[in-house]
């Protein structure tokens, strides 16, 4: 218990107890108070302060004598009761308090039967569409596993950033957070089978996928742990088995590959969906127009989903676009707007949009979302938009922040297991980083594997037949 | 006949009764047709050749048979009366081809620009869409880029798609697509992705078409890592090649050319598969190799005859694989013959020639009497006009001049 105490009031103590003698001295002085030391101190004598002192220093720490309650109470979802039991676990006695500290882990995040239903910050507007229902169905364990994907993507981000200044990552590298709620949403609301590709800020999506933290920092380092063999880079991340299709650095260049894979899986009459994502940015190319009439045209099941951060590159949206609207640029095809730093209003949009696939072909939603890091780490991000308007989304719209509010709303955990989820992620990034580092650099020989397949004999000799140049794979 | 090809060895690869045909050519009169789609080179497959097994060729029964390899005297039993295999034109080869494939593999379809109900701009592909529905035969709207991408991404997830370029031309606007998404992928993911892709439509200069639709892009894509390229020049070639391409993991782009698509000739019944890597010996000689592909080899057989008549004996070898080169059998020719003479139609310029003679210079630089010789198109875009156009490309008698000259 003595380890909550901040140092202050354990320094009052000792401060108080040899000033006993003071007390009367300080009393008739209580006119000319000391400022620099917190005034009640002087005014209570000292034995009287010392019993209050003594009885709020036992009760200062109300966290783990709360949550242990109302662990035993069913969870209702009111703020006003969590008030009220806030406030009457101050008075409980002091067995209870003694024994809380006993209680630093307990199982919060295997709830997995009650449900709980959460608003939408915003409600959804739709084009050709009508708009599900702001309200999402969801458990304690999904709202903590959000909070432990979203703090171990935003962590592996911001040692991305780090590992790029200390050149250990070159080349480019466009970091996502900021924008993890989209992939969290996404991952949330689909299966494995269903098909995502995106562009190049693809790190966080392919850990959505179940990529590994090791695969990922190996592959931005290009080691051979890496998941393309160190051969691809940040912007080519790929995960066949969990279909992530990548990881392309052309710009709305896999928006056909995308309708090309929803092609496939209507070839195939599977029941699963792709979701092509891609920019605002991307949003005005050309290609991405054509995909969408083929895809409209046969009635494809591609879900495309435009990630509008506002800035394409250093262009801002209204720069760039003459209609900004890009869930209503498909004109025929139907679109949704989303608030993209809600992870839950890209669930219930997600689900929306594969029901909405399978039966009626392609829909577009737009993810209304923003990056806190610039398009890419030689970008500063700052040049072409306020550090102000960062940070007043950073408080108003980050999507850990909202979901933290929410299980703190919810009492599903502390403030401290949180932050201990957060010291774990980092934990587990350091670690991986370290993995990283030590897996070996690729071999010569793989520059020449994996070029082309070995499908009709491709072996180049020298010219002689004589010496086998190499084989190729 | 039958000696020269065992001097040559058995790993050369020869094709069938196509190769001696070429020798007993009657060409028409190149300027009497018009229209996109005409070919006036019309290739009679002669009754009577030196050996009459020739057209037994590149198959055994059910046998699927991955290199054409010649065969010796040891079938005597076709006469001329009954000649075994069919004959057909070129397209009508190419549709074969890619028929038993879609119906040896479900996987395998065919998007393009009419393509399905049309039944393809140059035939190529007529009947399928009704065979095989409109989803396997797929006609796209004209949006070369993300249609070559859509393909290229159907192929990433397990599908065997043959996109087609009504015009090569056109593929210029899918380059992005082919460039990076079909070739590299299988690099840049590690080798988890395979792009199973061909790539096939109708190039270089046909009659009077204009300079955008007479564009030769092998020498574009040559340089693109991770794909192959091939040619395709006689039906016989023609239906082998999309074959293999076809049952090929790698992304295969498959140059077909305007002019030569009603080409006749008589090709075997049973099925068979050619090498992509490998060149075809068209005529074997003692003085000069002359390497060539696609419409050229018509235009190099022709002076053939000029320059046997003359005395020369002129070595043609039809290179079939455009990347990688078939340095095997070029090697041994040049090391044959000490000279060498590139026939192509593509520009001066970066072409296929250009790199043609770089490896040659590279590998074989000690066996050559003589500096290389190529022949390619002019530096310009086609002109309209019939005479302009004819002087953009190759001709006949340039070819024999240059013979001439290699040999002095």
């Amino acid at each position: 218990m003595w380890k909550h105490l901040p140092l202050w009031k354990l320094l009052s103590t000792v401060e108080l107890s040899t000033s006993i003698t003071k007390s009367k001295a300080i009393f008739s002085s209580a006119l000319n108070f000391d400022y620099s030391k917190p005034h009640y101190i002087k005014f209570f004598s000292s034995g009287l302060y010392f019993i209050i002192l003594f009885l709020f220093l036992f009760f200062s720490d109300p966290s783990p004598n709360l949550t242990f309650q109302s662990l035993q109470q069913p969870k209702t979802t009111t703020d006003a009761m969590a008030l009220a039991r806030r406030s009457s676990g101050l008075l409980k006695p002091l067995s209870t308090a003694s024994s809380s500290s006993l209680l630093q882990r307990r199982p919060f995040s295997t709830d997995d039967t009650t449900t709980i239903t959460v608003e939408t910050s915003v409600p959804f507007t739709g084009h050709n569409c009508d708009p599900p229902s702001r309200s999402v169905d969801t458990t304690p364990k999904e709202l903590m596993t959000f909070f432990t994907d979203m703090a171990f993507m935003r962590r592996m981000e911001i040692a991305a950033d780090s590992l790029y200044k200390s050149k250990l990552i070159r080349g480019f590298c466009h970091l996502y957070d900021g924008q993890e709620a989209v992939s969290i949403g996404m991952e949330a609301a689909i299966t494995k089978k269903d098909c995502i590709i995106t562009a190049y800020r693809d790190h966080c999506i392919f850990l959505g996928r179940g990529g590994t933290l090791l695969e990922s920092f190996a592959e931005l380092m290009g080691r051979q742990a890496g998941c393309s063999r160190g051969k691809g880079g940040s912007m080519h991340f790929y995960k066949k088995d969990a279909c992530f299709f990548g990881g392309h650095g052309i710009v709305g260049a896999q928006v056909p590959l995308g309708c090309g894979l929803a092609f496939a899986q209507k070839y195939r009459k599977e029941d699963h969906v792709t979701f092509t994502m891609y920019g605002d940015g991307a949003a005005n190319q050309g290609q991405l127009f054509e995909a969408l009439n083929m895809a409209a045209l046969w009635d494809l099941p591609a879900i495309l989903v435009c990630e509008n951060n506002h800035y394409g590159m250093g262009t801002a949206e209204w720069r760039a676009a003459k209609s900004p609207a890009y869930y209503k640029r498909g004109d025929y095809v139907p679109g949704l707007k989303v608030d993209g730093m809600d992870a839950f209003a890209v669930k219930q949009a997600c689900k929306f949009a594969k029901e909405h696939a399978l039966k009626n072909g392609p829909i577009i939603l737009e993810m209304d979302t923003y990056r806190y890091h610039g398009h890419s780490m030689s970008d500063p991000g700052s040049t072409y938009r306020t550090r102000d308007e960062i940070s007043g989304v950073r408080q108003e719209r980050d999507p850990i922040e909202r979901i933290r509010k929410l299980i703190f709303a919810h009492d599903l955990a502390t403030e401290k297991e949180l932050k201990d989820i957060e010291k774990q992620a980092r934990k587990e990034v350091d670690e991986a980083i370290a993995q990283a580092k030590e897996s070996p650099m690729p071999d010569e020989s793989e520059l020449f594997t994996n070029v082309y397949r070995k499908g009709y004999g491709v072996e180049s000799f020298g010219t002689d037949r004589k010496e086998l140049r190499a084989t190729l794979p | 006949m039958a000696s020269i090809f065992q001097g040559i060895g058995a790993a050369t690869s020869l094709s069938s009764s196509a190769s001696f045909d070429t020798k007993k050519l009657q060409f028409s009169s190149v300027r009497s047709l018009s229209g996109k789609r005409a070919s006036c080179v019309v290739m009679r497959s002669g009754g009577v050749k030196m050996d009459s097994d020739s057209n037994r060729i590149g198959g055994r029964g059910d046998q699927l048979v991955t290199n054409a390899v010649a065969t010796k005297a040891d079938n005597p039993a076709s006469s001329t009366a009954s000649k075994p295999g069919h004959e057909l034109l070129l397209f009508e080869a190419l549709r074969e081809g890619l028929e038993e494939e879609m119906e040896r593999d479900a996987r395998v379809c065919v998007m393009g620009e009419d393509v399905g109900h049309y039944g393809g701009s140059y035939k190529v592909t007529k009947g399928l869409a009704q065979k095989y529905g409109d989803l396997r035969v797929l006609d796209t709207p004209i949006a070369e880029n993300s249609f070559t991408g859509m393909g290229i991404g159907a192929a990433m997830m397990g599908l065997r798609p043959i996109i087609e370029g009504m015009n090569m031309g056109f593929l210029l606007l899918a380059f992005n697509q082919i460039s990076n998404n079909c070739g590299m992928l299988h690099y840049t993911s590690g080798g988890q992705f395979k792009i199973p892709v061909v790539i096939r439509g109708p190039g270089g200069v046909g009659r009077q078409l204009g300079a955008e639709h007479s564009q030769r892009l092998e020498s574009y894509f040559q340089s693109i890592p991770g794909i192959q390229m091939v040619a395709c020049s006689t039906p016989y070639n023609a239906k082998g090649l999309m074959k293999a391409a076809i049952r090929s993991d790698n992304p295969v782009i498959l140059f077909e050319h305007v002019l030569l698509y009603n080409l006749k000739e008589r090709i075997p019944d049973e099925e068979y598969v050619l090498n992509l890597e490998e060149a075809e010996m068209v005529r074997p000689g003692e003085h000069v190799t002359i390497l060539t592909y696609s419409r050229m080899r018509y235009h190099v057989m022709q002076a053939a005859k000029t320059l046997v008549n003359k005395g020369y004996d002129p070595e043609v070898i039809d290179i079939r694989s455009l990347k990688p080169f078939d340095l095997y059998t070029i090697g041994n020719s040049i090391k044959k013959t000490h000279r060498v003479l590139i026939v192509e139609e593509c520009m001066r310029t970066g072409g296929i020639g250009a790199s043609l003679t770089a490896a040659i210079t590279e590998n074989f630089h000690d066996y050559l009497d003589a500096p290389i010789m190529c022949l390619s198109s002019q530096d310009v875009p086609t002109p309209y006009a019939g005479t302009l156009e004819e002087w953009t490309v190759v001709q006949p008698p340039q070819i024999v001049a240059a013979v001439e000259q290699l040999c002095r």
